[in-house]
């Protein structure tokens, strides 16, 4: 089903812990790394090959917010929205990257390429405010360096 | 002061690589333990220390691992809490980013004064560039023989293994940590029994923040009472506080418990951004009660006296707002995070937390009615107490709170009172 890599990296997790059940987090992060965000393929895979029930797959998947049943755009522009970014002006870098892409919080621009995002405290507070793309963290953000930061990616 | 925590803090990186770790006496608690001490008398040590965990509870640690039964048929379980997520802190972050190996050694010293062969750190999802490098951290400590079949030629057979969260605040909380460790939702457990007697995987487990396992080394190297003497007779050792909001030098920084809170705001914090007025402080994380810039005068860095003054010390983090804050709109942001990350298992958080987003989302839009201030405070006590675990009083105090102290923030989001105040003008 994944690369040879990563079907490597699931048998070895699976060393991990007693029930093979407890390797479905960091596997979930295999499937969304192949394919975007966990297809229904992926739920069934990984329910055969952690010896679990479908659902159990699902509501694992529905409950954590790192995780997508629906496509999304390559680039996860996530803004932290909890106090400590609030005080230091957040609000004003998620408008700004909405009036940059033309996308609104949740949105995905037509190209599928950015999807912005609001979250709750990504634990950068005293290097507010935070912008996280993918598994990347841009500390003390500022509009000038969202515009690189997107003009990068771009 | 003495740097417990952060002695490596100044190389940043550098101490990422077990070389530089070994060279700034790393390990070194690791080697005297096995050789000088029987478990017990680790347990002990660190009972000495006054150690108290890290992590918001301010459970005291040595009492915590005297729990673990020491015969079990099945078996035990260390378990770090890295799921960092209370609004406000930072520090394990860089505790993990910055001094991988010292979390490390705490855990296998943990490990060894329990008995436990396999240990996870469990590390919330969004700091993958951390697990990454504990990853490599543990994978060189397995290289130098700190880790795995036999540690040091000691016969102690002790595994780690790193395992990601994937977003769930909740997962914070010790049985909810343990579910999802286990391949679940994360819904918190019912207590008793406590995982100290039935935790991972039906086996007595330990819960410990990543702070608290850091401080483990240094205990057991320099001994419990000098930690105890670092800091107040009730609070001992040293604490890291994440400093944020607006102050000149937002960051974390390492304290003796004891530390006057104005000081750590005004000297390490660099003091209120722009010369502007201090209006409020949460203490403790966004779940403890906000106080007053006259409370904050009397607080010192301490379990007792924070609570003294109706608020609790909590994870460490210090939010700081200036008088262009708005203590209602903070609270707001606080009730849609609660709301947000409240995981759905009792009805009185699920629902409560969703019922107080309600009057704040209408008196945000100054479409308050008259009443709806007591009736916030109302459904916040319909939470306090009732919830299954402490998330529900973790929403409830901050609104409750936030009310009594700053209670005119709230005042101008009710139509008729905003009206009054217009035609006034």
């Amino acid at each position: 089903m994944y690369s040879e890599a990563n079907e490597r990296k699931i048998d070895e997790l699976l060393t991990h812990y007693p029930v093979k059940r407890s390797a479905i987090l960091p596997a979930l992060f295999i499937a969304q790394e192949e394919h975007g965000y966990v297809t229904d393929e992926d739920v069934k895979y990984l329910a055969r090959r952690l010896e679990m029930r479908v659902n159990e797959v699902e509501e694992v998947v529905t409950f954590y917010s790192m995780y997508s049943r629906k496509p999304i755009g390559r680039y996860k522009l996530q803004v932290c929205r909890t106090i400590s970014c609030l005080l230091v002006g957040a609000e004003r870098i998620t408008e700004h990257i909405s009036d940059k892409l033309g996308v609104r919080v949740g949105g995905t621009t037509g190209d599928g390429k950015f999807t912005l995002q609001e979250v709750e405290c990504l634990g950068y507070c005293d290097l507010a405010p935070c912008l996280q793309v993918n598994f990347d963290y841009h500390e003390r953000i500022t509009p000038e360096r969202v515009d690189e930061i997107i003009n990068e990616l771009k | 002061m003495t740097k417990v925590l952060t002695s490596r803090f100044d190389l940043r990186g550098g101490a990422c690589d077990i070389d530089v770790y070994l060279k700034t006496r790393g390990y070194e608690a690791l080697a005297k333990t096995l050789k000088e001490f029987q478990p017990d008398q680790v347990i002990e040590e660190v009972k000495k220390s006054s150690l108290r965990g890290r992590g918001g509870a301010g459970f005291p640690t040595g009492m915590k691992w005297g729990f673990v039964p020491k015969e079990s048929k099945r078996p035990k379980y260390v378990v770090c809490n890295a799921d960092e997520s209370e609004p406000g802190t930072g520090k394990d972050r860089d505790l993990m980013r910055y001094d991988p190996h010292q979390l490390i050694e705490g855990m296998v010293i943990a490990a060894y004064a329990l008995g436990a062969r396999d240990n996870y750190i469990y590390i919330r999802g969004e700091y993958w560039y951390i697990k990454e490098i504990l990853e490599r951290a543990v994978a060189q400590a397995y290289e130098r023989g700190y880790l795995g079949k036999d540690v040091l030629g000691s016969g102690f057979e002790c595994h780690l293994y790193v395992h990601p969260g994937a977003g769930a605040y909740i997962c914070g909380e010790e049985t909810a940590l343990l579910e999802s460790l286990e391949g679940k939702r994360g819904h918190p457990r019912l207590k008793p029994p406590f995982p100290a007697v039935v935790g991972l995987y039906g086996g007595p487990t330990v819960v410990n923040n990543v702070e608290t396992l850091a401080a483990v080394p240094w205990i057991m190297v320099n001994g419990g009472e000098a930690y105890k003497a670092l800091g107040t007779e009730k609070s001992g050792g040293t604490k890291m506080f994440t400093v944020s909001g607006h102050v000149a030098r937002p960051g974390n920084y390492e304290v003796p418990m004891g530390y006057p809170m104005m000081r750590l705001i005004n000297e390490e914090g660099g003091g209120v951004a722009g010369g502007r007025r201090l209006k409020a402080v949460i203490p403790g994380g966004s779940s403890v009660p906000i106080i007053t810039p006259e409370e904050a005068e009397k607080c010192n860095m301490d379990y007792e006296s924070i609570a003294a003054v109706g608020s609790m010390l909590g994870s460490g983090g210090l939010i700081v707002m200036d008088e262009t804050a708005d203590v209602f709109e903070t609270t707001r942001n606080l009730t849609h995070f609660y709301k947000h990350e409240s995981c759905g298992w009792c009805t009185p958080c699920r629902e409560g937390t969703r019922w107080l987003y309600k009057v704040f989302d209408r008196m945000a839009r100054y479409e308050g009615k008259p009443g709806d201030i007591e009736l916030l405070h109302d459904l916040a006590d319909k939470i306090l107490g009732k919830s299954f675990c402490p998330l529900g009083d973790a929403a409830a105090m901050p609104v409750q709170s936030a009310i009594q102290k700053f209670r005119p923030d709230f005042e101008r989001r009710i139509k008729q009172t905003l009206i009054q105040i217009q035609a006034a003008d």
